[in-house]
């Protein structure tokens, strides 16, 4: 599909695209680092948010600040940030998620030239009233320090419409999962993590009207698709950043229905419902969406979640992906799967480095795996 | 036995600090009075280490620390099979060990002491991780109890007004929470107590640790972690106070009679991060030999690193600060400046850093401490890769090396 180029071309390469961007627009590119980062305000300030995930290389610079058994989102972001790698950065929005990335700001606030550095330290608990309360403080907190950051005041205005953009954003990334989710294979595994990808990083009016064509065009494939009865495979975890585990899945007679990754739907699903207070309104979404595992709402939420989400997708079995070193994740793998195992849904674990994708021992698991189910 | 009388030393006996007893009587009175308070009616709370205890010693709920058990399992040596164990049930073995050892431990009843006593409730500061949160969900669905979570927010550079009144709320949610639990009101005035004693013993620890400015040092930082566990488990009680004003005396006494934790101490090393509790004798001994003293840690300070920011007649309000603005919830730059600030008050000359691979909030950031110190104070640092309850990624013969060497350079 030709509306796809654009996406695949950012995908491949996301700092050249900010960078031509920045050169384009003489507009202000802030990095975040997770994605409990409030986009919409950086959005309403004018700003480019991009997501920053590393991994563009090997890892020497960020050796001299870091231990080995830290994960290799944390090594390959600081990595490309002492590398210069990010010099088109204005500012970098660290919101408090994983003890990683929680000494990563300090180190990065230190060492790293990427303009001004924020932290939004938000709530770790998120299902009491005054955990509410304060994510609301921290946003309006975000609010008035990004925009004295950015030498401007973000206006309601401004903030109104960032809503609006990304909520259509993710309605329309909402139909494309679900397009996903009743015709799978309508649409690559390879597509849709391009498009995620863009979403991270690309000029968000842009991006919608892309994806609005991809859409388009998917839903008008779906009305004639047919194809093999792919064997139905849905992902959780964290970081995916490896565009080559599509390949592998669908190889063996995968297809991808549904994904609860922190670079895919947990970023890019839930609207901000409109209300008297805009502010408040960012904050419970950040507050309900779909939890990460360094926060808390509640000890069986995320299992509960899992479950329900791989039985809306009719997922034969769950692929988890972790990071290796990611502590979060492998503190709930265990649960996770007993409650999907409960369910009768089989679960492969892969922990990713940089190369497990693409050296064929994954190809080979998935095979086996996908004979099971 | 003849044989072992021979070999008494009685300067080593001299040497031998008195208090220990005193202190293990104290623990094992302890852990009997936690493992049996199903038939005393008593209620136990696990707990963290930073985690707010005062409140549950006012409502006379048994404060139990998996972390301390975790210390135990680890000098007892049980701490490699007890993580195998953990891996066998889905757990990464590069998580946190205590939390490896604790998990695995609570399905067999293994461990130095046949496990922890049953919880019925769970309460978890995440002042000093996001892994206790993990950790204690896990436990939570485990024993199917209740789970309070004090909810800290991190301090990189600023403790926000919006973080005070977030933390300040959640210490009411916490009163009402013991309170449910508890079936029973909290006794303000007998709250109040608890906290002045607990700063008492804060006080008592911190003057304890104190005492190893004098030179030589009447103990060292492997001293302190021994000492530790009662100002970690009871502080708001009595015991701590006179325990810790027995041996504060007895520091005193061996600084008036010259006694010094290492014989002829020649260097003085200032030691950061947790124990590697399953080599603490062998580390002791490696540095003696080189007439080096670890004369203080960041670790067992972390204690009464609060008592600024606490007061005595206003605890409960003064808590929400005192509980979040602990050593590992401040950025690194901030660590680095009270690492400098140790290393002038206890006049040290160079700088041991335990990277251990269970603790990142402890051990990432570790590199630019060292540099820092390199650059504000000129002193070198010797890094120890680690893991402070599983023996599996600890290198003896590597380390015994690396020791070496840096103190060749020490000694110039
Ligand atoms: S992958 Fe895990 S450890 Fe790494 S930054 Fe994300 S949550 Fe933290
Ligand atoms: S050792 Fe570190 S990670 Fe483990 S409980 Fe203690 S502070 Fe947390």
């Amino acid at each position: 599909m030709e509306a796809m180029q654009p996406f695949h071309d950012i995908a491949a390469d996301p700092k050249a695209y900010a960078r031509a961007w920045k050169e384009r627009t003489g507009g202000k590119v802030i990095g975040t680092l997770c994605s409990y980062a409030p986009e919409e305000l950086i959005l309403a300030a004018g700003a480019l948010g991009f997501r920053i995930v590393g991994g563009s290389g090997a890892i020497s610079k960020a050796d001299v600040h870091l231990q080995a058994y830290s994960c290799s989102l944390v090594r390959g972001a600081l990595e490309d940030a002492l590398d210069n790698q990010l010099d088109f950065l204005d500012g970098a929005v660290f919101p408090h998620t994983c003890d990683s990335i929680q000494r990563l700001s300090d180190i990065w606030r230190m060492n790293a030239k990427t303009g001004f550095h924020l932290d939004v330290v938000l709530p770790v608990k998120l299902n009491t009233a005054s955990a509410r309360d304060y994510m609301t403080a921290v946003m309006a907190k975000a609010r008035s320090e990004l925009g004295g950051m950015l030498g401007q005041t973000i206006a309601d205005d401004d903030i109104r419409q960032a809503i609006d953009t990304y909520n259509r954003i993710r309605a329309k990334m909402e139909t494309l999962y679900t397009l996903r989710r009743d015709c799978p294979g309508v649409i690559a595994g390879g597509d849709v993590h391009a498009i995620t990808r863009a979403a991270m990083v690309m000029d968000r009016h842009d991006f919608l009207k892309g994806l609005s064509k991809v859409v388009d065009g998917v839903s008008a494939a779906a009305k004639a698709f047919s194809g093999p009865d792919p064997k139905r495979i849905f992902l959780s975890g964290g970081v995916c950043n490896l565009p080559d585990i599509y390949g592998p899945i669908e190889a063996s007679g995968g297809a991808v229905v549904g994904d609860d990754l922190c670079t895919g739907s947990r970023q890019m699903l839930g609207a901000i419902d409109d209300q008297d207070d805009l502010i408040e309104a960012i904050g419970r979404r950040y507050m309900e969406r779909a939890v990460c595992p360094a926060k808390h709402a509640g000890i069986r939420t995320r299992g509960e979640e899992l479950v329900r989400r791989a039985r809306a997708a009719k997922a034969q079995g769950v692929i988890f992906l972790y990071l290796k070193f990611c502590d979060p994740h492998a503190f709930d793998y265990p649960y996770l799967k007993d409650m999907l195992t409960a369910e009768g849904i089989p679960t492969l674990l892969v922990e990713l480095e940089e190369q497990t994708a693409s050296d064929g021992q994954f190809q080979t698991r998935c095979e086996a795996f996908m004979e099971m189910l | 036995m003849s044989d072992q009388e021979k070999t008494i030393d009685p300067e080593k006996e001299r040497r031998k600090i008195k208090s220990v007893k005193t202190m293990k009587d104290i623990m094992t009175h302890y852990y009997i009075e936690a493992k049996t308070a199903e038939e005393t009616g008593k209620k136990v709370a696990w707990i963290t280490s930073g985690g707010p205890v005062e409140p549950l010693i006012a409502m006379d709920v048994i404060p139990v620390y998996p972390e301390n058990h975790g210390a135990m399992i680890g000098a007892s040596k049980m701490g490699t099979d007890l993580c195998e164990k953990a891996e066998g049930m889905g757990y990464s073995g590069d998580l946190c060990t205590y939390a490896l050892a604790d998990i695995a431990c609570s399905t067999v009843n293994g461990g130095p002491i046949g496990g922890l006593p049953k919880p019925d409730m769970l309460v978890c500061g995440n002042n000093i991780c996001g892994t206790v949160l993990k950790w204690y969900e896990v436990q939570a669905r485990y024993y199917d109890v209740p789970l309070f979570i004090l909810d800290t927010p991190f301090c990189h550079t600023e403790f926000s007004d919006e973080a005070r009144q977030y933390v300040r709320r959640q210490i009411d949610e916490y009163l009402v929470f013991l309170e449910t639990v508890c079936g029973k009101k909290c006794d303000h005035d007998h709250l109040r107590d608890v906290g002045r004693l607990s700063m008492e013993g804060q006080r008592l620890w911190q003057a304890v640790l104190d005492t190893t400015m004098n030179k030589p040092a009447p103990m060292s930082a492997f001293d302190a972690f021994f000492h530790l566990a009662l100002i970690v488990t009871l502080r708001g009680t009595q015991t701590v106070v006179d325990y810790y004003t027995g041996l504060l005396e007895e520091m005193k006494n061996r600084v008036a009679e010259g006694i010094s934790a290492v014989p002829e101490e020649r260097y003085r090393l200032l030691w950061d991060n947790l124990p590697i509790w399953f080599k603490t004798r062998w580390l002791s001994d490696k540095f003696a030999a080189h007439k080096a003293c670890l004369v203080a840690d960041t670790y067992t300070s972390a204690w009464c690193g609060s008592l600024p920011y606490l007061d005595e007649n206003n605890f409960l309000e003064s808590m929400a600060e005192g509980y979040s603005r602990i050593y590992l919830n401040i950025g690194t730059d901030r660590m680095a400046e009270m690492v400098v600030e140790m290393i002038d008050k206890y006049e040290v000359d160079g700088l041991v850093m335990h990277s251990n691979r269970s603790c990142k909030p402890y051990s990432l950031g570790q590199y630019d401490i060292a540099r820092i110190v390199q650059e504000k104070r000129g002193l070198p640092t010797l890094i120890i890769e680690a893991n402070m309850t599983d023996a599996r990624s600890f290198s003896e013969s590597q380390i015994d090396t690396r020791i070496d060497a840096f103190m060749e350079v020490l000694k110039g």
